[in-house]
């Protein structure tokens, strides 16, 4: 507590800001496309398409093979370790081919909830192990940054003390080794919104969870201005009577986030977390045109959000891709207009845009 | 940790803002007139004056009589408990000569440290005992702020993770109370200067103390939009070897702030602790010249480096009273100007010629 022992030396630490903020450059977002074997599972069920490694890889080619100028609104894709290996239909391996965008390539790095005995049903993550080892390989083999989800939820128990350490903990170890070996940590602590509680009740709870997260990141001496954040906005939960404005989300999740993230922080990349398409870029816009002040960029790191018009498009046939490109584009400029709070909602919207892609306790 | 019990009133909030707002108005700061008994002893014995009750009320009564010029520099004055029931020489009591100036009135309601046993001669404060039915007296009696100083040094040793939990618990307590009785808590927890460490050391011991500073306020559910921040300069050591610009100062101090210290805080006043007035306006306005973003009012809470040179000139003569007066307006209009970043320097060192001193950021 009273000597420092350097983490990181100048040059990793700027190496370490300088990607973080190519990832949040004005007017760009994070384009979540990490989903797990089992998690594209359901996406592809929803379409009818049968879950193999091809469709996986197909799918994914329709996005990275966007023309190069959706980098305007993309600063960053987030990969499954599967794809990461993955290549296009010309043998371009993925992350040459997002790379070559001016795109930064991200991965998933945890490994999934494990059970926190003696809880309400509340989880940990497990990934640590070997870690480092992972990280360094993944650097190489062209990711800059990792991403960690930890997961909370609201009942009249949850989320308990431990469940808040315990998780700010692990997200701070995952953090202090991705810097360690040149990788910006995105942290991610889900506070899921399965249940009938109202907004200050999520206010409040995503206020304890942040502190806690922001002084174990400081426990472990992670850099933040190489870091990002990626929270839930502060909303009702689904099962909740009472409806609120996108202004009341973005006013509770901005004072939220004003009192507890350190301006040091570059962005804030939120989950969509069960938002249709149009409600997830609604309630970006209305956050950046909130008076409230807004010292970090507020931003998107959105997997559903950004992706069911495509998937709806494609429907796992290859003429469709076309179509699939274009409702993906539309998305991510939509998005991009969102984070500097200059989306003008027009009159019609599509059915796949506004179906709701809530799950219930919704894991990866 | 699930549910909400608010502290606070929506109006109970708001009061507290708005004087936190009013004290860091553009361009304003605080005097800090709350010197002890036994402290007004040592500075009085400097100017050969004893130190009697009276002699401790003529000199605030200097203070106090400054004219409207302190109007747009001073947004308040920390009393201490015997000053604030004094009068000046008309009977107008001292309370009502700063109201009427439009300036907020604040109250030191700490009780001075005590040992914390088992520790390299670290301290706790005391003060907490019926400090509830204090702070609703002193509200009634005109104050509408508050001051607590909590003490921590840098040695081998120090600071220990005890002392910063302790220090850190405390400070938070007190501001719980203070805003139950609507008076906004400064929250000071000063690292003192002494010592050999550099200025990296400093930095390190400061991002720490803050950190637990505010996990602690919000653990006690502490209304951060009502309270102001009152923590040390990032400097070295007094006797470090090394010397320092006013712009690595700057840096180092803003760097640390930004790191710990929520946006939503509306003002941090720093104590000057044993600079001499040049310097602390020297090292205010480079502070705010930083390139860095500072989403809070960065301004002074001076006791010394405000009243130096009004003491030196009065010295115990009533004669001397206006000059000495004089001496305390310019010094309050120069910090004035370096709270906006306007203040050009009393001798060749202009502030345009220090910009280029700025250091990039990553090596903090």
């Amino acid at each position: 507590m009273t000597h420092q022992f350097p983490a990181l030396s100048p040059e990793q630490k700027k190496a370490l800001s300088d990607i973080a903020q190519r990832i949040v450059a004005s007017g760009k977002g994070i384009l979540a496309a990490d989903e797990s074997v089992g998690t594209m599972g359901n996406r592809l069920q929803r379409i009818n398409v049968e879950n193999t490694e091809q469709n996986r890889r197909a799918f994914r080619e329709i996005l990275f093979s966007s023309d190069a100028s959706i980098n305007q609104s993309i600063g960053g894709v987030i990969l499954f370790h599967e794809t990461l290996y993955q290549k296009d239909s010309s043998g371009k391996p993925f992350p040459a081919l997002i790379k070559e965008k001016g795109i930064v390539v991200g991965i998933k790095l945890d490994e999934g909830t494990a059970p926190l005995a003696g809880t309400n049903g509340e989880t940990t993550i497990q990934g640590l192990d070997g870690l480092a080892e992972r990280c360094a390989q993944y650097k190489k083999d062209g990711a800059d940054f990792g991403k960690w989800r930890a997961v909370l939820k609201i009942t009249s128990t949850t989320p308990s003390q431990l469940a808040i350490q315990e998780n700010a903990n692990t997200l701070a170890r995952y953090a202090s080794i991705c810097q360690q070996h040149g990788l910006v940590p995105i942290v991610e602590p889900e506070i899921l919104p399965d249940g009938d509680h109202d907004l200050q009740r999520c206010q409040y709870v995503t206020e304890k969870v942040l502190a806690a997260v922001y002084k174990a990141l400081n426990d472990h001496h992670v850099y933040l201005e190489g870091t990002l954040l990626k929270p839930n906005m502060v909303m009702a939960g689904h099962s909740c009577p009472k409806k609120y404005t996108p202004q009341d989300v973005a006013v509770a999740t901005v004072t939220t986030l004003l009192r507890t993230v350190p301006a040091a922080v570059p962005g804030i990349c939120f989950l969509s977390g069960g938002q249709s398409e149009e409600e997830a870029s609604v309630n970006l816009n209305a956050m950046n045109q909130s008076p409230l002040p807004k010292p970090w960029k507020l931003t998107f790191s959105y997997g559903r959000a950004l992706q069911a018009s495509a998937l709806a498009a494609w429907v796992g046939k290859s003429e469709n891709k076309k179509a699939a490109q274009e409702a993906f584009r539309k998305r991510a400029q939509i998005n991009s207009l969102a984070c500097r709070g200059q989306y003008v909602v027009s009159g019609k919207t599509d059915a796949a845009a506004m179906q709701s892609l809530f799950t219930a306790s919704y894991t990866y | 940790m699930t549910h909400q019990y608010p502290a606070l009133t929506a109006e109970q909030k708001k009061e507290l803002s708005d004087i936190a707002l009013r004290i860091v108005a553009p361009g304003k700061g605080i005097l800090a007139a709350d010197e002890s008994v036994g402290h007004m002893a040592k500075r009085l014995n400097q100017i050969g004056v004893e130190n009697t009750e009276e002699n401790r009320r003529l000199y605030r009564q200097i203070l106090f009589s400054a004219d409207s010029r302190v109007k747009k520099c001073i947004g308040g004055v920390i009393f201490f408990h015997e000053t604030m029931y004094q009068k000046a020489d008309d009977g107008t009591p001292f309370v009502q000569m700063i109201k009427d100036k439009g300036i907020v009135v604040g109250i030191k309601v700490d009780k001075g440290v005590v040992p914390l046993a088992g520790t390299d001669g670290e301290t706790t404060t005391q003060g907490l005992d019926g400090l509830s039915e204090r702070c609703a007296q002193y509200k009634k009696d005109g104050a509408d702020f508050a001051k607590w100083r909590c003490v921590l040094k840098i040695s081998n040793n120090t600071p220990s993770a005890l002392a910063i939990m302790e220090n850190a618990n405390v400070l938070a307590r007190y501001a719980s109370i203070c805003q139950q009785n609507g008076i906004v808590p400064i929250v000071e927890p000063e690292i003192l200067p002494d010592g050999d460490h550099d200025l990296k050391r400093c930095q390190y011991v400061t991002e720490k103390v803050l950190a637990a500073v505010y996990k602690a306020l919000s653990d006690h559910h502490v209304y951060l939009e009502g309270t102001l921040l009152k923590p040390n300069m990032v400097t070295p050591g007094h006797s470090c070897p090394t010397k320092y610009s006013p712009e690595e100062i700057a840096m180092a101090t803003v760097t640390a702030l930004r790191r710990t210290v929520p946006p939503a805080v509306p003002g941090v006043t720093f104590l000057s602790g044993g600079q001499s007035e040049e310097e602390a306006s020297i090292n205010l306005n480079a502070i705010n010249t930083c390139p860095l973003l500072r989403p809070w009012a960065l301004t002074f809470s001076y006791g010394r480096a405000l009243q130096a040179s009004a003491l030196s000139a009065w010295r115990g003569q009533r004669d001397n009273a206006i000059a000495a007066t004089e001496e305390f307006v310019k010094r309050a209009e120069v910090n004035g100007l370096a709270a906006l970043g306007k203040y050009e320097g009393s001798g060749d060192d202009s502030g345009a010629a220090g910009q280029s001193l700025y250091v990039a950021n990553h090596a903090y």
